[in-house]
């Protein structure tokens, strides 16, 4: 039972994960670039919610709307104006704008909303018992789940049979061919970014559901693990961000629970490592084989 | 041929020129002239600029990004400060303890090096990066769990896993002294770093790098850089290069870290996080990728300002990341590129034949 506790916990963590992964792998599969600013996004998304709820006392359904919002229009704005002129640069000062443009959401939310946490009022309380009381699982853990797999299963819909998602992974396979055959290759690098922003929007609200403590580094943690498990997965596909999210969530939370708390990270990395020393590209990643 | 091999010999002297001339110019200043505030910033900045000059050596000369440079930094840091702690009563001289300790501690992240590396080389690209950013998260939790102490039986380390271990764990003798302290990091350290050393340090490492650069060895490392296929097929073992590189990179990272662990009385292995590798990076690739004297100039400016500006405080951080983007695209962008040099040359024109425009652009572009 107590298994089954932490094995619910991690799922619910690790769909936090996956749903930030998207981010990162639907932009690395088609701008193949490492948007570092990722995570800071979802910490925007946090605060965005907060006050909505908190100040502006709206409903936690439009709440999470303005957030959503706001994170796409951040996460286009963004691109447009960091990550566009360098579309032909070199991998590296990409990089280093990504890096840039986390810092500035960082001292930006720390600005305006003070460097202190705040304690987050999660949008769903409570929790559900099963099996006479030995079960105890909260309900925003449930809800982080199936929410997640909807989106997971909407997305991998979107990319595979929709016009815009088909335009998608053909920018990602060719940019020049697909230019050429007529697909607007900077909107549809616009929309990838419109779409991660907002996933990352809501995965900041469950985040901060599931660990009420809000301030402006929330983000980076989060971001980087998300990272660890894009690529874990495979970076560039999106069933991989989905698998290598969940068991990133599960390793961590029945490493906390029966190994060490202190180490949790460390653990989660190592097996990051081993995976990568056995199949190179990830779970699900495409191996592209070099021509000479 | 002659001016050829001339402006390859200034090339290689300007670092040194540069870093005497600066050393001589703030030993002069810090007889009074610099504060306080100023004076403590003397010894990191050394640090920083040794630190990106090796991670230079792996970036710009290797062509692997590590995002885990502050590990290495991390391992020489609590080595640097174990053995100084536990020989101050052997090496009562700190000078001479501080290069035991430099030395030691650059071979145990040079070790660290090595054993990372064996899995990392074998990456490519990304996937390397997000594996050393592992490395360097992982070192930190380490040096986290560890708890360190020494008395007149030797040194007693023990490794908190759990977080339920203390000092009384050591099990010491009456005059046992603790040195690592689990996450509060190092305490009561005894700080021997100076710049004279800082200075040495940088003068020593310059010598060490531009000499590999131009060693066989650096031209082999540079070849699979370039064209991996190609230094493969022209019989380069690549892996032992890249190792050789890698190993030195972090070995170097490593004496930067004892210099820093030993200028503060007190260390935690979190200053060493991803953050700290990141801002070497942006040392790195603001100063220009393998380029030696970019890369002192960038950090120290780089380094410096935030530290001048505290008094903008709330400003100042926001300020250093629009720069970063800004630079990035005027650095990066055909067109923005295009128009500086465009200014450039009006302003040029003036006084000068169309050839030396001409030349600016080329250099520009």
């Amino acid at each position: 039972m107590e298994f089954l506790s932490y094995l619910i916990s991690g799922l619910s963590l690790g769909s936090v994960y996956a749903l930030i992964a998207l981010g990162y792998t639907m932009v690395y599969g088609i701008a193949k670039m490492l948007n570092f600013a990722h995570g800071d996004v979802i910490m925007i998304g946090g605060y965005v919610s907060f006050i909505a709820m908190n100040s502006a006392g709206l409903p936690a359904g439009v709440a999470i709307l303005l957030a959503v919002l706001v994170c796409t229009v951040l996460g286009v704005l963004i691109e447009g104006l960091a990550y566009k002129p360098l579309r032909e640069a070199t991998s590296l000062a990409v990089l280093i704008t990504a890096i840039g443009v986390s810092y500035f959401l960082q001292n930006a939310a720390q600005l305006i909303w003070g460097a202190n946490p705040v304690s987050y009022t999660p949008v769903i309380t409570g929790t559900v018992s099963l099996a006479g009381g030995k079960l105890n699982i909260s309900i925003v853990s449930i809800v982080t789940i199936i929410a997640c797999i909807v989106i997971m299963i909407c997305l991998q819909l979107f990319i595979s049979k929709g016009k815009i998602g088909k335009a998608m992974r053909a920018c990602s396979e060719d940019k020049g061919a697909a230019q050429l055959m007529g697909i607007n290759v900077n909107r549809t690098i616009s929309i990838t970014f419109a779409i991660g922003s907002a996933l990352a929007a809501i995965a900041g609200v469950l985040l901060c559901s599931a660990y009420p403590t809000l301030m402006p580094t929330t983000g980076s943690m989060p971001g980087i693990k998300a990272f660890t498990a894009a690529v874990f997965g495979g970076i560039g596909s999106v069933p991989g961000a989905f698998i290598g999210g969940l068991l990133l969530g599960i390793i961590e939370s029945l490493t906390k629970a029966y190994i060490s708390t202190q180490l949790a990270n460390s653990i989660v990395f190592a097996v990051l490592i081993i995976v990568l020393l056995f199949r190179p590209v990830g779970i699900l990643g495409k191996k592209i084989s070099e021509k000479v | 041929m002659l001016t050829n091999k001339n402006s390859l010999r200034r090339k290689g002297a300007m670092p040194y020129i540069v870093v005497v001339a600066a050393f001589i110019v703030l030993s002069i200043l810090s007889n009074g002239v610099l504060g306080r505030a100023h004076m403590a910033l003397l010894v990191p900045t050394c640090c920083y600029i040794v630190a990106a000059l090796a991670l230079n050596l792996c970036v710009g000369v290797l062509g692997e990004l590590s995002l885990g440079h502050a590990g290495f930094m991390s391992v020489g840091a609590f080595v640097g400060v174990i053995t100084s702690e536990s020989l101050s009563a052997s090496i009562p001289n700190t000078g001479v303890r501080l290069f035991v300790a430099i030395i030691i501690g650059a071979l145990f992240a040079a070790l660290a090096g090595f054993l990372i590396g064996i899995p990392v080389l074998r990456l490519r690209g990304d996937y390397l990066a997000i594996v050393t950013l592992a490395f360097g998260e992982i070192i930190k939790d380490l040096i986290t769990c560890l708890i360190v102490g020494v008395d007149e039986n030797g040194l007693h380390i023990v490794f908190n896993a759990t977080g339920t271990m203390g000092v009384e764990d050591l099990h010491m003798t009456e005059g046992g002294k603790t040195i690592i302290q689990g996450a509060q990091g190092a305490v009561g350290t005894q700080t021997i770093s100076t710049f004279l050393a800082g200075f040495i340090m940088i003068i020593v490492v310059l010598f060490i790098i531009q000499n590999f650069i131009n060693s066989r060895t650096g031209r082999a490392v540079m070849a699979i850089r370039d064209d991996r296929i190609a230094a493969e097929a022209s019989g380069l073992n690549i892996t032992k290069y890249k190792m050789i590189a890698f190993v030195l990179s972090a070995g170097i990272a490593g004496a930067a870290g004892v210099l820093y662990g030993l200028n503060y009385s007190s260390i935690v292995a979190s200053k060493f996080n991803f953050n700290t590798s990141i801002l070497i990076l942006v040392f790195v690739v603001l100063g220009g990728l393998g380029n030696i004297l970019g890369t002192i100039i960038a950090t120290t400016i780089l380094y410096v300002l935030p530290e001048m500006l505290r008094a903008f405080s709330d400003y100042r951080m926001l300020v250093y990341a629009i720069v970063l983007i800004v630079v990035m695209i005027a650095t990066n962008n055909k067109k923005v590129r295009q128009f500086i040099g465009g200014l450039l040359v009006r302003k040029k024109k003036k006084n000068a034949e169309g050839g030396d425009a001409y030349w600016l652009i080329s250099r520009i572009k």
